[in-house]
């Protein structure tokens, strides 16, 4: 049977949205919040006693696995998900607020290409210096750096100033010596886009070599590709709660196919929301420039998107605001339609009825995006649900030129002119 | 290809590291320090690397410092004041105090703003969070003895001998030392917390320097103020160092106040920055 080297128990951890330690305190805040205290007579001391005061935000929630010696677990999930705030729970940077984590053996973290490189000093004695920072002691550094050297391509520089090399250089050079660390358990945060693509996928073998070695690793990353060539299996963490863990090939499609899924669900029959609920959406509808129903759009297109309402009340709605948020396949917000931005009031609705977004010349590059949606009635969340709907956006005109920038240079679509001076 | 350790399942005689809300054992911590001492000696080393780099006089600079304030401390309070200063030339007997004192004060100010100077570091990698102030010291005492070197000069050019006393001033050293990491331990985490401490430090080295004999002799001070004078730390190093280097009256009791002084503020500031050092990858 194979031993765990890392077994977590409901480990949680909250983050202070706002209060008392929120930030950069000053003495002053502590002082008078102590004299707050002691006027309303609360026990000051241990922690917690006024967390309900507080507004948290919990990036890791009951979070319990065990990933057993050798096996290489790809952690998945859209930003925000908790996945970077796990890696720096297990690597011991952050304490988690809740449950218990046991790692078995030395752990070596790579949550950031370069942490502790130095400008000022040498390629070499980078090495050292990073070396130590992550843990390898001396001796390793020494029987290995000619191979760290080799592996970054940066023989010729090794006595050059870091801030000489090129960001290329860099990046190699930091991924290299965090490559060679020789710890029982690794730990690695999305640090295989580095370089260019020669060196991403001399980067993607050598994982591979480490997770051939018998080594524990735990890797982040957003390309589901690497993900599912390198790990036996993986976890899918969504919004501080681990969701899936199973067989890479299969969390990854559940993954996938999630979005996709939600998105397909009528909108009244959601539970995945947020908002007091007294108003809600009930569906979202997209329209091309010519008023027609479509699920999917050209680059350049106008697009309407149609939010159907309801409210449970009989009475109008005085004040309303309401945004759209584009996501697209990676989980990041792209941009915002939100009629507060564009000073659009929205007074007086009746209870039940649509909202009409207008994209003019959608500037989105070709994929799928993802909605989030949220209205707020009279100053107060009345309905928010991501992954509301999916839209495909497909290659079209945007330029009126027929063409389009390659889809590695280009998430948006910006109008621009040029011209010469002399 | 890989080798080296961690080929095949880990053994399960390997360490095992928890982690969960809550502190853990101070003998624990101090196991932690001495395994990462390679980071200490490498951070130490990338400050001496790195701090004169791309300055004319280089390395120069850790002499200056000293040597110019001894000049300006002799020129207005040796020559216009007319401090009485043992019996000794106002330049060597202000030098002398002063090796320990700059020390002190840059270990000090560079130790407090340590962490939050290594914010980075702090919020990407694990380590025993006190090296980052420990290196500060580590590196005062590379400039340190560089300052030394120019006061055995000093000796020679007034013409003084060592005497037999100079082997314990080791021993003053390390009041300064346990002084310099005491405070620093304390203002370093203090100021993670609370970024006022940052206008704190500069003004407390300056509070602190006209608290310590380092202008003026001790001998100044009337009888049972001595005595009491003894409660700065600092005070006990500066007249150590005077007494071994310069044969100036020999420090008394004063001294059992200031090692005293010097083991509380070293311990408390031990257990102060070991309450807040795990928050300090979230507020940093």
């Amino acid at each position: 049977m194979a031993i765990d080297a890392i077994r977590t128990e409901r480990l949680a951890k909250a983050y202070r949205l706002r209060g008392p330690a929120r930030g950069y305190r000053t003495v002053r805040e502590a002082l008078s919040s102590a004299v707050g205290r002691a006027l309303k007579g609360r026990p000051s001391g241990e922690i917690g006693r006024d967390r309900r005061d507080r507004q948290e935000l919990w990036a890791l929630r009951d979070v319990s696995f065990s990933v057993a010696a050798g096996d290489v677990v790809g952690l998945i999930g859209r930003n925000g998900a908790g996945k970077s705030t796990l890696l720096r729970v297990l690597a011991g940077i952050v304490a988690p607020t809740e449950g218990r984590a046991e790692i078995r053996g030395r752990i070596g973290s790579l949550l950031e290409v370069g942490t502790g490189f130095h400008p000022e000093l040498s390629g070499g004695e980078n090495v050292y210096m990073n070396g130590a920072i992550l843990g390898m002691p001396r001796r390793t550094i020494k029987r290995r750096f000619d191979e760290i050297i080799a592996f970054a391509e940066v023989e010729r520089f090794v006595d050059t100033p870091v801030k000489h090399y090129s960001s290329g250089m860099h990046m190699r050079l930091a991924f290299s010596v965090a490559a060679h660390l020789e710890t029982e358990v690794l730990l690695v945060d999305e640090v295989l886009a580095v370089g260019d693509l020669a060196f991403q996928t001399k980067c993607v073998g050598k994982m591979g070599d480490l997770s051939r070695s018998g080594r524990t690793v735990v890797f982040v990353s957003h390309s589901l590709a690497a993900v599912s060539s390198l790990c036996r299996s993986a976890f899918w963490l969504d919004q501080g709660r681990l969701k899936l863990q199973g067989v890479a090939s299969e969390v990854i499609g559940r993954y996938v196919s999630s979005v996709t899924d939600l998105a397909g669900q009528p909108l009244g029959e959601r539970t995945d929301r947020s908002g007091d609920g007294s108003v809600r959406f009930k569906n979202v509808g997209f329209r091309n420039g010519r008023g027609e129903r479509v699920g999917s759009a050209c680059v350049g297109d106008d697009l309407s998107v149609e939010l159907t309402y309801q409210s449970t009340g009989s009475e109008t709605l005085e004040r309303v605001s309401t945004s759209i948020v584009f996501v697209n396949h990676l989980g990041s917000p792209v941009f915002t339609c939100w009629n507060d931005l564009v000073q659009c009031e929205l007074r007086d609705l009746a209870p039940r009825g649509n909202l009409v977004c207008r994209i003019p010349r959608l500037p989105l590059a070709p994929g799928s995006y993802a909605l989030t949606l949220a209205l707020v009635v009279g100053g107060r969340t009345a309905d928010k649900i991501r992954d509301a709907a999916m839209i495909r956006i497909v290659e079209g005109d945007y330029f009126g030129s027929g063409k389009l920038p390659r889809p590695e240079n280009a998430c948006v679509m910006v109008d621009h002119q040029w011209s010469t001076e002399s | 290809m890989i080798e080296g350790v961690g080929t095949g399942a880990a053994p399960e005689t390997a360490t095992i590291y928890v982690r969960q809300p809550g502190r853990r054992g101070g003998l624990e911590d101090l196991k932690e320090i001495w395994a990462y001492r390679e980071l200490l000696y490498f951070l130490t080393w990338r400050e001496v690397k790195v701090r004169y780099k791309q300055t004319v006089l280089g390395a120069a600079w850790a002499i200056m410092q000293p040597l110019f304030t001894m000049a300006v401390f002799s020129l207005v309070f040796g020559r216009l004041a007319r401090m009485p200063s043992d019996g000794i030339p106002y330049p060597i007997w202000s030098y002398a105090a002063l090796l320990p004192w700059q020390f002190f004060t840059q270990a000090l100010s560079s130790a407090s703003g340590s962490l939050v100077g290594n914010a980075n570091l702090i919020r990407k990698v694990y380590f025993p969070r006190a090296i980052a102030p420990a290196s500060s010291v580590l590196f005062g005492l590379v400039d340190f003895s560089l300052a030394f070197v120019v006061l055995l000069a000093m000796m020679v050019y007034f013409g003084r001998r060592l005497t037999w006393e100079v082997v314990l001033l080791p021993l003053f050293l390390g009041l300064a030392v346990m002084t310099a990491l005491g405070a620093g331990l304390w203002l370093s985490a203090l100021t993670v917390r609370y970024r006022d401490f940052r206008f704190v430090v500069p003004f407390l080295n300056q509070l602190w320097l006209f608290a310590t004999p380092v202008i003026y002799p001790s001998s100044l001070l009337p009888g049972p103020w001595r005595m009491l004078s003894g409660l700065n730390p600092m005070t006990g190093a500066v007249e150590g160092f005077r007494w071994c280097l310069l044969g100036t009256s020999r420090p008394g009791a004063m001294l059992v106040f200031s090692a005293t002084v010097a083991v509380v503020l070293l311990g408390s500031g031990a257990l102060y920055f070991r309450t807040v050092e795990r928050s300090f990858a979230d507020e940093v």
